[in-house]
C-alpha cells in the first residue's frame, strides 16, 4: 500500500470510528456528555478540514489527532486554578516523606501482590486502578496520561497545558505516589 | 548530615529520580545518586518495581480496546451519522 492511498468515507465514519474515538475520550476525562460533545465536534472539525487531508495516515489516526486536541482544549480549561494545584502538590508531598526525605511509615510501600495482577482478567482490580485514576486532580491526569499513554514530548505538555518544566516533574512524581498510595490502600 | 547520608537518606529525592527516569534522562549525577540511594534502601526498590508496574496496567487499561464496555447509544449514533450526512449534502 503506497503511503498516499488513504482516503475519508464519511458515511461510514460513525460506524468505524465512533465507539472508539468515546473510548478514547472518556478515558481521558470521565465524562460521558463531555465525551460525546467531543466526538461530535471531532467529526464536525473534520469535515471542515476534510479538503487538507492529505492521505499519510489513516483516517482514524486522523481523527483521533484531532480529538486529542479537543482533549487539551478541555484540560486546560479544567486547569485553570493550575499554579494553586500544583502549591497544593508540593504541600501534600510532605505527607508521604518526613523531613529528612524518609518514607513515613503508615506510606511505606508494601509488598502487594501488584506483580501478579493482569487488569484485563481482574475486573475488580481495574476498576479500583480506574477509581485511584479519577481521584487524581484534572492536571495531574492530563499530565499523567499526555506522558505515560501517548508517548508526548515534555517540552509538548508543558507548552500545551501551560506548566513550567520544574512542575511538571513535580505533578509526574506526585502523581504516581498518590496512584500507588491508593492501589496499595485499596487492593493491599 | 554528609552528602552520602543525605543521598542515603532521602527516599523523596530518590522516588523523583526513579520517575524521572522512566520518562525522560538522569544526569551522570542523578544517576549516581539514585544508584546509591537503591543499593541501601530495599523500600525504594520496592516502590521503583511497582512504579513501573503501575505504568504497564495503565497503559493496557488505556490501550485494550476493550469492545463492547465502553459504547454510544444507538440513537446518538444515529443522529450523529444523520447531522455528518446534512453536513456533506450542504456542499
Amino acid at each position: 500500500m503506497s503511503a498516499e492511498s488513504y482516503q475519508l468515507n464519511p458515511h461510514q465514519w460513525v460506524n468505524a470510528h465512533a465507539d472508539y474515538l468515546y473510548a478514547f475520550a472518556i478515558r481521558r476525562i470521565n465524562n460521558e456528555e463531555l465525551s460525546k460533545d467531543l466526538v461530535q465536534e471531532t467529526f464536525l472539525a473534520a469535515l471542515e478540514k476534510a479538503a487538507k487531508f492529505e492521505g499519510k495516515s489513516s483516517e482514524r489516526t486522523w481523527l483521533t489527532a484531532i480529538l486529542k486536541n479537543k482533549i487539551i482544549d478541555v484540560y486546560r480549561k479544567k486547569s485553570s486554578g493550575l499554579s494553586k494545584e500544583v502549591k497544593q502538590a508540593e504541600h501534600e508531598q510532605q505527607d508521604f516523606f518526613e523531613a529528612d526525605g524518609h518514607w513515613r511509615a503508615e506510606y511505606r510501600p508494601l509488598e502487594f501482590g501488584i506483580e501478579h495482577i493482569d487488569p484485563l482478567i481482574n475486573k475488580e482490580f481495574n476498576t479500583i486502578l480506574q477509581m485511584c485514576m479519577e481521584k487524581l486532580p484534572a492536571l495531574w491526569m492530563a499530565v499523567f496520561s499526555m506522558k505515560h499513554i501517548d508517548g508526548e514530548e515534555t517540552t509538548v505538555i508543558c507548552t500545551e497545558l501551560k506548566v513550567s518544566a520544574s512542575n511538571f516533574w513535580v505533578i509526574i512524581h506526585r502523581a504516581k505516589l498518590n496512584l500507588r498510595a491508593c492501589l496499595q490502600k485499596n487492593w493491599g | 548530615m554528609g552528602y552520602l547520608k543525605k543521598i542515603q537518606y532521602n527516599c523523596k529525592h530518590a522516588t523523583f529520580l526513579i520517575e524521572k527516569k522512566m520518562v525522560g534522562r538522569l544526569s551522570f549525577r542523578e544517576i549516581i545518586e539514585l544508584r546509591i540511594h537503591l543499593m541501601g534502601c530495599s523500600v525504594c526498590v520496592l516502590f521503583s518495581k511497582q512504579s513501573r508496574v503501575i505504568n504497564e496496567m495503565v497503559q493496557q487499561l488505556f490501550k485494550s480496546s476493550m469492545p463492547g464496555e465502553i459504547r454510544l447509544d444507538d440513537s446518538f449514533k444515529k443522529e450523529l451519522q444523520e447531522r455528518i450526512e446534512a453536513e456533506l449534502n450542504k456542499n
